[in-house]
């Protein structure tokens, strides 16, 4: 899939690469001992680490290293046994070394490789060039006061993984498409909750067009930290077609950072390259190169959940379930898990259907997620059971599954106490029926003459008769023998 | 003893333990001399009487108990890179002029829970930047040493000048210092007392300031190595908060003291016979080699063919760490701070005011060696010549087990010689500056008085972690030095 820009003097095909500033998961941050946690009071998650006191020193956290050996396994990726932490130097206020502890020239995480779903139902492959491990800086807090700036320094010092991609998305939908994917494996693995409003999963979008079939890439730009998959679709729209507006006019593109202003939808310059730091990357000479031991890396690749393609593959195969269903139903760990236990020992297409349909639609109808569902996995599983058993029929199930979001009862409970019992007497039924034949003379005669519709008129009168409770089978099967008879 | 001034930490240890003195007689008689003397010296910073005093009492009450760390009683001296808690810690720098520490460096901790008594910070070139501690922003410390028949005011060396000026001038029993290219052992040669620069990674880094990070190691400075061993013992150890630091159990040092030379072989570095030493320098060496043979030492000569590349080398690693390290002082979360318009302009403002001049020359060049561009030239090289360097020193001791060479090029020199081109002023390292750069332990001990009268030094260089046998033959060089001259201002002096 590739979205290809038409201007005035011929197409054009846009090329995006992203970095990807994912906050790892972990109790403490990455060099010091203070909590990681997000919010809190300002400036009260603060080592004297973090703050750059004199003669404090950064000790590495070994959960941020195990979290990013997950990740890179979550990503096909080669671990790199050896890798190096770097300063990265440059002055800013919510900065407190002055240097950021990254890592430059030997990132922990390799190549790798994310597959990703498109919208017309195909899927690419988007290599992935490394992760590696860095420290977040503080925020800068300039709305506070009309002179001063305010610094909170607790997220100074979490962890990161910068995941960065090769230059192979080719439009805004794979660029979304990859986004999403990555935020699932992370959740999957656990090691990033990728909620992109707190911050805690960030892109840096780079963005250059070329004409089709043209080799090596033109110079690209670099939109920063945009904070919504919307706005990273839309900003690689705007800039491209910035991009392409100057080339078609004789201009250069320059290197150069820009900002997405969602609001006006447009790209502004924030530096060019001119102006670009000099970050003078070196070994941070307070930590010793990490070195670990492939065996750890086979432990905790042995310890990985199950990730996203990997349970969808299972889930088709076990559940005959399709591409589409699956895709929905992996789409977050918690909706696979639920759906497992629904659909284990149940029947799988009944439960598959009632999950994708009605169950979501109640999801929808109330505002509420999986997590804190009104229905649990348990009772849904219940009420299928009840159709299975031909307890109650489907129509009816649905007024109970409105009956269990609203009161919390059991689909038993609820059955028992509205009595929706389905009726399986034939002679009750076969009264009701003879009672609707009767009343309807007309019609069958009609019916008998050959219009064969009305036989649908029939089993919809006699479950209305039946107040809906009637097994539809029996039904159909007591009209067959008194119609046609 | 005739007074408090004559014990050296080690006899003052074993008196205040058979109680021939108190922790507070000791105590007071240091403060008092300190008192009296220190404004000739301003070897120190910041003085602590009371604490001092409480510590005191409270060591008497300890050892009339019969208990007691090894360090119980014992007044100390602590140069003021070492961060104290609740004492203000300066690094002589006006940026860090009010700067009270709410935490305390492991190897002060350390001192202090084998029951030393900190007398105060001792003064120093600023951010340990100097060989002759005339960069404090609290002004130079000054040589207890007067050349023969001269008043003139003579450097104590640096950057550890204080902790220098101080011990000898015996106004404390032993200090701590630190050696990123030479500020141990150089002011401890100047200043006719030992020094001794472990491992890198022996003591922790901890809540020390830092200068240069992949150089910089404490170490103690005393009258003699029997007391350096006693205070190493105490300042070193493993710490989980410094990666750096090694874990290898500590030693007791003072147990190597008296294991002699002989069969050891001692190498000499044929590099550093530098042009235009004095002979007197030249002489001295050849009398420490004289007397290792005598006691049994085997004389070889050695080469560390990348000798001269060291100091170079050592300005553009030490400076590149040393201009991120100070990044942190701007002037925002602690240290003094200039108001301006915009952050930048804060910055420029906060720092121009607050570093000395050295400072900010070597914040300069350790900016551009690291710049894009020149990195590969200058960092990278340096990096690649010291692992040269290194493997200099690991070849040579394939066949020698420690390295017999001068501490420093000269004697100390006159506030008012002070050349004015810098580089001239980096040569005094020359001798230290590549055992710093290969991590290996090395020490100064005093061996001489030169023409003028002033002490001079001379440095082993030993293997990693080998801090024992370097002490071993040490003291072999003591003994025979027997070197028991005092300077023209000290405690013991009569008044």
């Amino acid at each position: 899939m590739s979205t290809v820009i038409t201007g005035n003097t011929g197409d054009w095909e846009i090329v995006v690469g992203l970095e990807v500033h994912a906050q790892v998961i972990s109790q403490a941050k990455l060099f010091s001992g203070a909590s990681a946690t997000y919010g809190g009071e300002p400036n009260t998650h603060v080592s004297l680490v973090d703050a750059g006191f004199p003669g404090m020193l950064p000790v590495l956290n070994r959960e941020c290293v195990a979290q990013a050996v997950r990740t890179g396994l979550g990503l096909n990726a080669e671990i790199n046994l050896f890798s190096r932490f770097d300063r990265k130097n440059y002055f800013y206020a919510d900065l407190p070394t002055g240097y950021q502890i990254s890592q430059f020239a030997h990132p922990i995480v390799g190549k790798g490789v994310v597959i990703v779903d498109l919208p017309d139902g195909s899927t690419r492959e988007i290599g992935v060039t490394r992760l590696h491990l860095e420290q977040d800086a503080g925020k800068s807090i300039h709305d506070q006061d009309p002179t001063r700036s305010f610094i909170d320094l607790n997220r100074a010092g979490v962890a990161l993984m910068e995941i960065v991609s090769e230059p192979d998305i080719r439009c805004p939908e794979e660029a979304g498409a990859y986004l999403r994917k990555l935020r699932q494996i992370l959740r999957y693995i656990g090691t990033c909750d990728g909620n992109m409003e707190e911050g805690s999963m960030r892109a840096d979008v780079n963005v250059s067009v070329r004409r089709p079939g043209e080799e090596g890439f033109r110079t690209r730009c670099e939109i920063k930290n945009v904070n919504s998959i919307r706005y990273v679709m839309q900003s690689i729209e705007v800039e491209a077609r910035r991009q392409v507006e100057i080339w078609e006019n004789g201009g250069e593109v320059d290197q150069e950072t820009r900002l997405f202003d969602h609001v006006r939808s447009e790209t502004r310059s924030l530096r060019s390259k001119e102006d670009a730091h000099d970050y003078r990357y070196f070994p941070d000479p307070d930590l010793l190169p990490l070195e670990i031991e492939q065996s750890w890396v086979d432990e905790l690749k042995a310890a990985l959940p199950e990730l996203p393609e990997d349970k969808r593959a299972r889930l088709e195969k076990e559940y005959g379930i399709s591409r589409y269903e699956s895709g929905v139903l992996t789409a977050e760990q918690a909706v696979a898990d639920f759906y497992e236990t629904v659909a284990k020992n149940a029947d799988a297409r009944l439960a598959t259907n009632w999950i994708l349909g009605d169950f979501f639609g109640a999801l929808n109808r109330t505002g509420r997620t999986i997590e804190d569902s009104p229905v649990s996995a348990e009772g849904l599983r219940e009420l299928l059971s009840l159709i299975s058993d031909s307890t109650i029929n489907g129509k009816i199930a649905k007024e109970v599954l409105e009956d269990m979001v609203e009161t919390g009862d059991s689909a038993s409970a609820i059955v028992e106490r509205k009595g929706l019992r389905q009726v399986t007497d034939t002679g009750a039924i076969e009264a009701a029926i003879n009672a609707i034949l009767e009343a309807n003379a007309d019609k069958v005669e009609q019916y008998k003459s050959g219009k064969d519709k009305l036989f649908g008129f029939f089993v919809g009168q006699s479950m209305k008769a039946m107040k809906g409770k009637a097994n539809p089978a029996m039904v159909n099967d007591v009209l067959r023998k008194l119609l046609d008879a | 003893m005739s007074t408090p001034f004559d014990y050296t930490l080690a006899s003052a240890r074993d008196a205040l333990r058979a109680r021939k003195i108190s922790a507070r007689e000791l105590t007071e008689a240091h403060l008092s001399a300190i008192e009296r003397l220190d404004g000739s010296l301003n070897s120190f910073i910041t003085t602590t009487p009371e604490n001092a005093l409480k510590a005191a009492d409270a060591a008497d009450a300890t050892l009339a108990k019969g208990e007691g760390g090894e360090l119980c009683g014992l007044p100390l001296g602590i140069k003021d890179l070492f961060c104290t808690n609740g004492t203000r810690t300066t690094a002589a720098s006006n940026i860090l002029r009010d700067f009270v520490p709410p935490y305390e460096s492991t190897v002060t901790s350390n001192l202090l829970r084998d029951g030393a008594i900190f007398l105060g910070k001792l003064n120093l070139d600023e951010f340990a930047m100097g060989s002759g501690n005339l960069n404090s922003a609290f002004g130079p410390a000054i040589n207890p040493w007067k050349r023969n028949g001269s008043d003139e005011q003579l450097v104590p060396g640096g950057s550890s000048g204080g902790s220098a000026a101080a011990v000898a001038a015996g106004l404390v029993l032993g200090a701590t210092g630190t050696d990123t290219g030479g500020s141990i052992r150089q002011p401890a040669a100047y200043t006719g007392i030992a020094g001794i620069k472990p491992t890198y990674g022996r003591c922790s880094r901890f809540g020390t300031i830092a200068f240069a990070s992949s150089l910089d190691q404490a170490g103690p400075m005393a009258r003699n190595l029997q007391d350096c061993a006693i205070l190493l013992r105490s300042m070193a150890g493993f710490d989980q908060r410094d990666s750096t630091s090694v874990d290898t159990p500590v030693p007791n040092y003072e147990a190597a003291l008296n294991r002699g030379v002989k069969g050891l072989r001692v190498g000499i570095p044929k590099e550093y016979h530098a042009d235009g030493m004095p002979a007197e320098i030249e002489a001295l060496w050849q009398q420490g080699i004289n007397w290792l043979r005598d006691a049994g030492a085997e004389i070889k000569e050695v080469s560390l063919p990348h000798t001269k590349y060291g100091l170079p080398t050592y300005y553009i690693a030490a400076l590149a760490e040393a201009s991120s390290n100070l990044a942190r002082y701007d002037g925002l979360r602690f240290g003094a701070r200039v108001k301006a318009d915009s952050l930048d302009a804060m910055y420029e403002a906060s720092r121009a005011a607050g570093f000395g001049e050295e400072v900010k020359r070597r914040i300069l060049l350790g900016t551009h060696v690291l710049s894009s561009g020149y990195y590969d030239a200058y960092y990278l090289r340096a990096q690649k010549v010291r692992t040269l360097i290194q493997q200099d020193f690991l070849k040579a001791y394939e066949d020698v087990d420690v390295l017999l060479t001068p501490t420093a090029p000269s004697s100390a020199f006159a506030l008012n010689e002070k050349p004015s081109d810098p580089v001239q002023m980096y040569l005094n390292d020359v001798f230290t500056v590549p055992a710093s750069m290969a991590g290996v332990p090395a020490l100064s001990v005093p061996a001489g008085l030169d023409g003028q009268g002033l002490p001079l030094g001379l440095q082993l260089i030993g293997k990693f972690f080998d801090e024992e046998t370097l002490i071993a033959a040490g003291h072999v060089l003591e003994q025979a030095a027997s070197f028991t001259h005092r300077p023209t201002i000290h405690a013991g002096n009569p008044a």
